[in-house]
């Protein structure tokens, strides 16, 4: 896909419509940080089913996404509410005695996190397998058949080996962007890049567009070209409750919110009719909680010196 | 200077797993009680020592105290901000990781862990988080240290499910596959509780080195679910001395959030 030139901004309603469709493979990425909940909410909004999620971390996202009933599977390294205990939908949708009538199990395809990132540099790579040290005398490969062991060709016995994960859709946040997808990030980089570079189809969702010129002029912070990107979404506030580095800060107290929220079915289904269902968009949800909230969450300046790249006319 | 208060169960925690840490360099953090020992121990045992966040960050410098391991407050002021793949390949597996903080639901003699389900693996009683990076820190960090509450729950004869290995079915064994599998990793070497301090005996199996003040050998033994190897003489865990005490109450959990 991809390869167009011009402006890739879209509404993230398009970019959903156009690149997210029933029974694909989509990975929203970000670890902790830069997590696209917009993308999350637009994809509950508009009644995706079947989706196989994959993400390291599940995180809150997925847990709303799985109680909006959009899942079939997930594909994960690690699966919490970080920092503060359990994703209670998805473990409703994972163990037997909690399940609700004519619900069903959720597929769980599940690694480490080394697995999993290896998972998608194979797939970024287009090679057959990543090999690693870990999983032996774990139980992981008992229950993932993925998992697997081949031979060194080089004579010093076996390794481990993780299939490549090539999703339909990843969906990455970032800082900034350029009209054509060039996407510029700081912070935790987790593995927006190989998640993107895997991916059959990009969207970018950025806190703000800037003109092409602000991209070149610090190239090292490029970590996506707009070559692969099919779509920019101008979101601000777009990662929240995640956070976005120098932007605003984790809401620690919604992520604290969401576990006494998860616990109960019905507490779950009212909290997704009165933020996303109810809602038209992003702006809406931002406003809905008005700007004090996000001052709340702004921090204080700390710019990074400048670098010189030097002019060679 | 005002009296303080003695030390609870978990201070008594966090301040013997910072000692545990004198010297080292490197340290691979997780959240909650690890992380405050981490940063107890970076201000008093080990001052050199640099802290490695799972999230991606090498030598950081936390301002504040992060609830998650993403926090903001880990990347300003760090000396690196790496990927996920360079961090798992070129920091962790790469050699470069001297010490890492594991804990879990579950625990057995020879320190495997378990952080996947309680139950059987399909039909689950409780589904838990997983490995994250606990199965890679357990084999390529070269030291493992771990810090859990003890309870004839957690401390189990035989795991529900073994994510992360330690020291497998004793030391010898350990020590062969370790090298076989070219893992950078000695396996576990300290389990902190809230009750005492262990280390592994030449057979690999976890050994009683010290009771906490207040905690007595009975309670100990009642609280782990194999018959526990006790040496002729058990010493009391050095009490937390008031510098220590101070550092967690007024800089590194000011609101008692996690001690």
């Amino acid at each position: 896909m991809s390869g167009a030139t011009g402006s890739k901004l879209r509404s993230m309603r398009d970019a959903i419509a156009a690149h997210v469709h029933d029974g694909d493979t989509v990975a929203i990425e970000g670890f902790t940080h830069c997590i696209s909940f917009a993308a999350g909410h637009e994809i509950i909004r508009q009644k995706r089913r079947n989706l196989t999620l994959a993400r390291m971390t599940p995180d809150l996202v997925y847990d709303q996404m799985v109680a909006a009933g959009c899942a079939k599977k997930l594909i994960f390294s690690w699966l919490g509410n970080p920092g503060v205990g359990s994703l209670h939908a998805i473990r409703r949708r994972t163990e037997p005695a909690a399940l609700a009538a004519g619900e069903t199990l959720l597929e769980v395809e599940e690694y480490s996190h080394h697995g999993m990132v290896g998972r998608y540099v194979a797939g970024a790579h287009r090679l057959p397998f990543y090999p690693l040290r870990s999983y032996s005398e774990s139980d992981l490969p008992n229950v993932n058949p993925l998992i697997r062991q081949v031979e060194s060709p080089y004579g010093d016995g076996k390794i481990w080996a993780v299939p490549p994960l090539n999703p339909d859709v990843a969906i990455i946040h970032a800082q900034r962007a350029d009209e054509e997808g060039n996407v510029q990030m700081w912070g935790l980089l987790g593995c927006q890049k190989e998640a993107a570079f895997a991916a059959k189809r990009v969207i970018a969702v950025v806190e703000e567009i800037v003109p092409t010129s602000v991209i070149r002029a610090d190239p090292n912070r490029t970590i996506i070209p707009g070559l692969i990107v099919d779509a920019v979404v101008h979101e601000p506030y777009g990662a929240h409750p995640s956070y976005v580095q120098g932007a605003y800060d984790r809401d620690n107290a919604f992520y604290r919110e969401w576990d006494a929220i998860s616990r109960d079915a019905a507490a779950t289904d009212a909290w997704l009719k009165e933020w996303v269902y109810d809602l038209p968009d992003r702006a809406a949800y931002v406003a809905k909680f008005g700007a004090a909230y996000f001052k709340n969450l702004t921090p204080t300046s700390a710019p990074s010196g400048a670098v010189d790249y030097g002019d060679y006319r | 200077m005002s009296e303080q208060k003695p030390a609870s169960r978990n201070e008594l925690m966090v301040v013997a797993a910072a000692r545990a840490l004198k010297g080292k360099r490197v340290c691979f953090v997780g959240v909650g009680l690890p992380n405050i020992a981490v940063n107890l121990a970076k201000r008093t045992v080990a001052p050199q020592m640099e802290l490695v966040y799972e999230a991606g960050v090498f030598g950081a410098n936390p301002a504040r105290l992060p609830l998650s391991i993403g926090d903001p407050t880990i990347v300003t002021g760090s000396t690196a901000t790496v990927s996920m793949h360079d961090l798992f390949g070129l920091y962790l597996q790469g050699g470069r990781i001297d010490v890492g903080f594991l804990g879990g639901a579950q625990i057995d003699k020879y320190g495997n862990l378990n952080t996947t389900v309680i139950g059987d693996y399909t039909t689950p009683k409780t589904r838990l988080p997983g490995s994250g990076g606990a199965c890679e820190i357990a084999i390529n960090a070269k030291e493992i240290m771990v810090i859990m509450r003890q309870s004839t729950r957690s401390f189990v004869q035989k795991l529900d499910f073994r994510t992360s290995p330690g020291h497998l079915g004793g030391a010898a064994a350990s020590a062969t596959l370790r090298k076989e599998q070219g893992w950078g990793g000695n396996g576990p070497s300290v389990v902190v509780t809230d009750l005492a301090v262990y280390g592994f005996n030449s057979d690999g199996e976890m050994e009683l080195r010290s009771i906490h003040p207040g905690a007595t050998l009975d309670e100990v033994k009642s609280s782990i679910g194999w018959e526990l190897r006790v040496p002729a003489n058990v010493p009391e865990t050095p009490a937390p001395t008031a510098e220590e005490l101070r550092l967690i109450r007024e800089e590194l959990d000011p609101t008692g959030a996690y001690v």
